[in-house]
């Protein structure tokens, strides 16, 4: 790559040919988190606490302590987050290498089907149907399952139920398809999960999870704006914070987006 | 018989909210016993282990026979009016903004002759019943009451004075997804709260109680995780200024000890609720409810903990939740140290294991969630600060009384080993 | 009151009363209990020609001396006596100073006692004073609204109406009587003349009290000399001798409320000590805070039958120059009550009367006084009581 690739690219984003889009919903206190049976540990809320406020904790400045687990709000699974990842190489965020955290995305639209179907499976069937319309997923790419799910809010993004949350995601097929047929990078989701809100009924439980970090691959999940970027073309920046052995991280994930495709 | 208490009109927005001012606070080591069996809602005075004379007023050693043994028991509360009085001015600023103000001499059928506050149902050297109540400032003081209740007798103002009445009160319960949540609302309206405020957190995920708390009258679900600084603050400045009496029923419960659960996240997620949502709570509310304890018929009150029994002494299967409801406990002092000078109380409820999920695999008998409710409106109806919901609680408080260190080891020890 | 054995207790003969002043009172004052101390002491010692290193014996009552007490006071007012004493018993303090300087004077354990009260009054400081009374009263009645001893004597006439029929108007008529021998004395705090109307219409305090009940709080003080008779003759004074003085503390405890003071156990050897009997008074002064309590005292001093004061005061003209003359000065009802001083202002006023020397408020040929003491609600009841008969030095 030479330098005026760089050149260019710097001012074609000044100059608003290739934008930015933040994927990335705001840290809030009542933004919902994964919930598991009350006897397993559970994933912390995002807390902020003050320290001071230009006041008598400290005049002149104001700034706070947080707490939050690494799977809070928008955020990053890597590797090591599941059981069958766990004796990957490089499986935990601050191992991974860090040119694995940009890369080309393509983005599958089900965001009609999810609007019927709160239980909507992206399976083979699905994607290749995608492929038709937008060519092969290219080796290396992150792929990406719109539902704009993440206009929902509160409990209807949530949306558990008596026997759990409903919410689309990937059938075991369908991941193992993205992973063994299309060698991809990683996967990422509107929901709380990369897997369905039901996804534990499936064989194996959580099949997005097993599958992805099991072969090494990245998970991103409670993603946004997934609306403002194009099926394919826009490339992905996807960063986790370099925790130790972290399995995951909250992190702001950008995607440039060329002008044509905005 | 007591003219009934009209519901306050709205607050005149232009009139200075009245600072609260207190009675006499100060009491010698003897006389706090009186203050510490008022916190329990019991008629106690001091009885000479040698010679049986009852004292009063409380002595360092018996005025018939100087023996320094002088340990409080519950006394027979009978006694006779001898004389009466209506105060009409006071140098002291409490009464002389409460005047007309009743007061008696009431001879004790125990003995002593008491100086006392006479209920306004009372008849003229008529035969009474004597309660010990903490009065505004946190102090027991004895009030003498008819010996057969009389309509509206709680309205009588002397005794609200001393009392907690959720009566024409707002009420906030802090915690909606408690299982106890809806039968506790349930029954603060029954007391005749005027408004009952419930706190939910994780508005996102639902809970089964969510539908019968919206269908009970008077009740306004409303944010609140007490996890949560902001959400606590930014209820606290939407309903701080007319919450007179805030419950706190927020509870987090696991299982385990200090070794079963090999980590600290569910005893950081305890603490969290049960001591930091405490505090969290405290500063969001505790100012404005201390502002607004003279501010008539409404005003604010008192403030309830509910807490585990076991917050006295350990119980090992629930060994940090235990330890965390202790750190409460002590916050609860801490508490009440600082919203003295303001009249506010802190009334703890102590329970033994309740009638829920975490408790599910513990033998009866359990606290029921009526009980529960019972419980907290009588302990405010009482104004008291200590008390023990269930067969559990009060045997485990009796046992602690006696010994806590033997109850440590009744607690703690398994069977016999090898 | 009888006892298996009935000792016979030494005279008070040989030592004697003199230099009686009192400083004339403040509604409030700026000025310190020590300041009113020195102001009676140098009264009184004016008065016999005496310089303060002539006094070899110093009492002191006083509520608002704090942090000081008569120790304090001998540094601070430049005394060294080898008889030093300090009476805290607010009302009795009076006679129980004068019988305690009596002893020591009769042992030569001291030559002259200088037997003095006195207290400040500030805005403020009596409420203060009252907060801090006693751990009975912080503990068992000032919770109850009892600013002060107001309501504590309400219900002792509560009930002494309901025992003895006694009603408002009985004891309106002392304090009415009262204000009359007040308007004869120029240092009296209240100056206008009180009618029954007036203190039946009062404002009601705590009921069955209503202002004129009660006392005004202010500042003052009262001293007085023991010496030895022959001490007074040599420097030409006039004196009182004491014939006959007791005191009695915390008496008739298992009475549940108080209808009868300490007075009622050792009246009759007061009596017989003095040798006379209570036609043969010719003035009392009674310790006055509410008329209750002189009510009281007439019947537990053996001028009538416990019960029927009431109607004694309905029979008889209270005033100087009436035929039962009682609190010539006003009494603390109506000259006010400077604290201690109270304790003091009766037998104060009793010796200036046998001496001859009231000016005034003096009740023609007055020879024999008695002045009583009552002081202290610790709790529910006043626990210090006293009384003393004094006689004219030369009959």
């Amino acid at each position: 790559m030479s330098q005026s690739t760089l050149t260019d690219l710097a001012s074609q984003i000044a100059a608003g040919d290739i934008h930015i889009v933040d994927l990335t919903h705001t840290l809030d206190p009542d933004f919902p988190v994964i919930i598991l049976p009350p006897e397993f540990g559970q994933c912390a809320r995002f807390r902020m606490e003050e320290i001071s406020a230009y006041d008598h904790r400290g005049p002149a400045w104001k700034w706070h302590n947080i707490t939050l687990s690494e799977h809070t709000g928008t955020h990053f699974d890597a590797p090591s987050h599941w059981i069958s990842g766990r004796d990957v190489p490089n499986n935990s965020v601050d191992e991974i290498a860090p040119e694995m955290f940009v890369g080309p995305v393509c983005v599958i639209d089900c965001s009609v089907d999810a609007a019927k179907d709160d239980d909507f499976e992206l399976t083979p069937e699905v994607i290749q149907d995608w492929e038709t319309k937008h060519g092969k997923i290219p080796k290396g790419a992150w792929v990406l399952m719109r539902t704009d799910w993440s206009k929902k809010s509160g409990a209807a993004y949530l949306n558990m139920r008596e026997d759990g949350p409903h919410s689309p995601g990937p059938t075991p097929d369908g991941i193992r398809f993205l992973i063994d047929k299309r060698e991809i990078r990683g996967f990422g989701t509107e929901t709380i999960g990369t897997d369905a809100g039901q996804g534990s009924h499936y064989t194996p439980p959580y099949p997005a999870h097993y599958f992805l970090h099991g072969a090494g691959k990245y998970g991103l999940q409670c993603l946004a704006n997934l609306d403002q970027l194009p099926p394919t073309g826009a490339i992905l920046m996807a960063a986790p914070l370099k925790i130790r052995n972290g399995t995951g991280s909250p992190l702001r994930v950008l995607a440039m987006v060329s002008g044509e495709n905005a | 018989m007591s003219t009934a208490l009209t519901p306050p009109p709205r607050k005149n927005p232009q009139k200075r909210t009245v600072s609260p001012t207190r009675p006499p606070e100060t009491r010698s080591r003897a006389a706090m016993g009186l203050s510490a069996a008022a916190a329990e809602g019991r008629f106690a005075l001091q009885c000479c282990s040698e010679c049986d004379r009852v004292q009063y007023p409380p002595r360092d050693a018996c005025c018939n026979c100087l023996s320094t043994e002088l340990p409080w028991k519950n006394i027979s509360p009978n006694g006779t009016i001898l004389a009466e009085t209506t105060v009409q001015t006071s140098t002291k600023l409490y009464f002389r903004e409460r005047a007309p103000w009743r007061t008696g001499s009431v001879k004790l059928d125990a003995g002593p002759t008491l100086i006392c506050h006479l209920h306004g149902d009372c008849e003229r050297n008529g035969r009474v019943k004597m309660i010990n109540r903490l009065d505004r400032s946190g102090q027991g003081v004895l009030l003498a009451m008819p010996q057969e209740r009389s309509p509206n007798m709680e309205d009588d103002p002397q005794l609200r004075a001393m009392t907690s009445d959720p009566k024409h009160r707002r009420v906030l319960i802090t915690d909606a997804r408690n299982p106890n949540s809806p039968t506790l609302a349930k029954a603060i309206v029954e007391a005749g709260a005027s408004m009952v405020f419930i706190g939910e957190g994780e508005s996102w995920r639902p809970y089964p109680e969510q539908k019968e708390l919206a269908a009970i009258d008077k009740v306004e679900i409303l944010p609140l995780d007490v996890t949560d600084t902001l959400s606590v603050q930014r209820l606290a400045g939407e309903i701080g200024g007319k919450t007179d009496i805030l419950i706190n029923n927020a509870r987090f419960v696991r299982p385990g000890g200090v070794l079963a659960r090999g980590d600290t996240g569910f005893a950081r997620d305890e603490m969290e609720v049960n001591y930091l949502g405490l505090m969290r709570l405290a500063q969001a509310f505790g100012p404005g409810m201390c502002s607004r304890t003279s501010d008539g018929v409404n005003s604010a009150v008192a403030w309830v903990n509910i807490l585990s029994v076991h917050a006295l002494s350990n119980a090992p299967d629930y060994g940090c939740f235990s330890a965390s409801n202790a750190a409460a406990r002590s916050l609860s002092q801490s508490m009440r140290a600082e919203f003295r000078s303001s009249g506010l109380r802190v009334m703890n409820v102590y329970c033994g294991p309740t009638d829920d999920d975490w408790h599910q695999p513990l033998p009866p008998p359990k606290v029921l969630l009526s009980a529960l409710a019972r419980s907290v409106v009588q302990g405010l109806k009482d104004g008291l600060e200590e008390t023990y919901c269930g067969d559990v609680a009060k045997d485990l408080y009796e046992r602690f009384r006696q010994n806590p260190n033997v109850l440590e080891r009744e607690m703690t020890m398994g069977g016999d080993g090898a | 009151m009888t006892r298996a054995s009935k000792r016979i207790r030494q005279s008070y003969d040989g030592a004697v009363l003199v230099a009686p002043f009192s400083t004339p009172y403040q509604r409030y004052s700026i000025d310190t209990a020590h300041w009113w101390i020195a102001k009676a002491l140098r009264g009184s010692l004016d008065a016999a020609g005496l310089k303060p290193t002539e006094i070899d014996g110093f009492t002191v009552s006083s509520f608002t001396l704090f942090p000081d007490t008569a120790v304090g006071l001998t540094q601070h007012l430049g005394l060294c006596p080898r008889w030093l004493d300090h009476i805290p018993m607010g009302g009795a303090s009076g006679v129980v100073a004068m019988r305690r300087a009596a002893r020591a004077v009769q042992t030569g354990d001291a030559d002259i006692v200088a037997c003095v009260s006195g207290d400040t009054n500030h805005i403020d400081s009596f409420r203060q004073m009252l907060s801090s009374f006693s751990r009975f009263a912080s503990d068992a009645s000032y919770p109850y609204g009892y600013g002060g001893p107001n309501a504590n004597f309400a219900l002792l006439t509560d009930r002494y109406m309901q025992e003895y029929g006694a009603t408002r108007e009985d004891f309106g008529r002392i304090c009415v009587a009262q204000r009359d021998n007040a308007l004869k004395n120029p240092n009296a705090v209240m100056k206008k003349p009180l009618s029954l109307d007036d203190y039946m219409n009062a404002r009601p305090i705590s009921d069955p009290i209503a202002l004129f009940d009660c006392v005004m709080p202010c500042a003052g003080s009262e001293a007085f000399l023991v010496m030895s008779e022959e001490e007074a003759v040599k420097r030409n004074l006039p004196f009182a001798r004491i014939s006959g003085a007791i005191e009695r503390h915390n008496a008739h405890p298992e009475d549940p409320i108080q209808l009868r003071g300490g007075w009622t156990m050792d009246i009759d050897e007061l009596y017989d000590t003095a040798q006379c009997t209570p036609d043969q008074i010719d003035l009392l002064q009674t310790y006055d805070d509410y008329p209750v309590i002189s009510i009281m005292q007439i019947e537990d001093l053996g001028f009538c039958p416990k019960g029927d004061a009431a109607q004694f005061v309905r029979d008889h003209d209270l005033t100087i120059e009436g035929d039962f003359p009682h609190n010539t000065s006003g009494g603390q009802l109506s000259a006010g009550q400077a604290g201690a001083a109270g304790g003091f202002i009766g037998l104060v006023e009793a010796i200036r009367q046998v001496t001859g020397k009231a000016g005034p408020t003096q009740v023609k040929d007055a020879k024999r006084a008695m002045a009583s003491g009552f002081g202290m609600i610790n709790y529910d009841r006043g626990v210090c009581s006293a009384a003393a008969i004094i006689q004219a030095g030369d009959p």
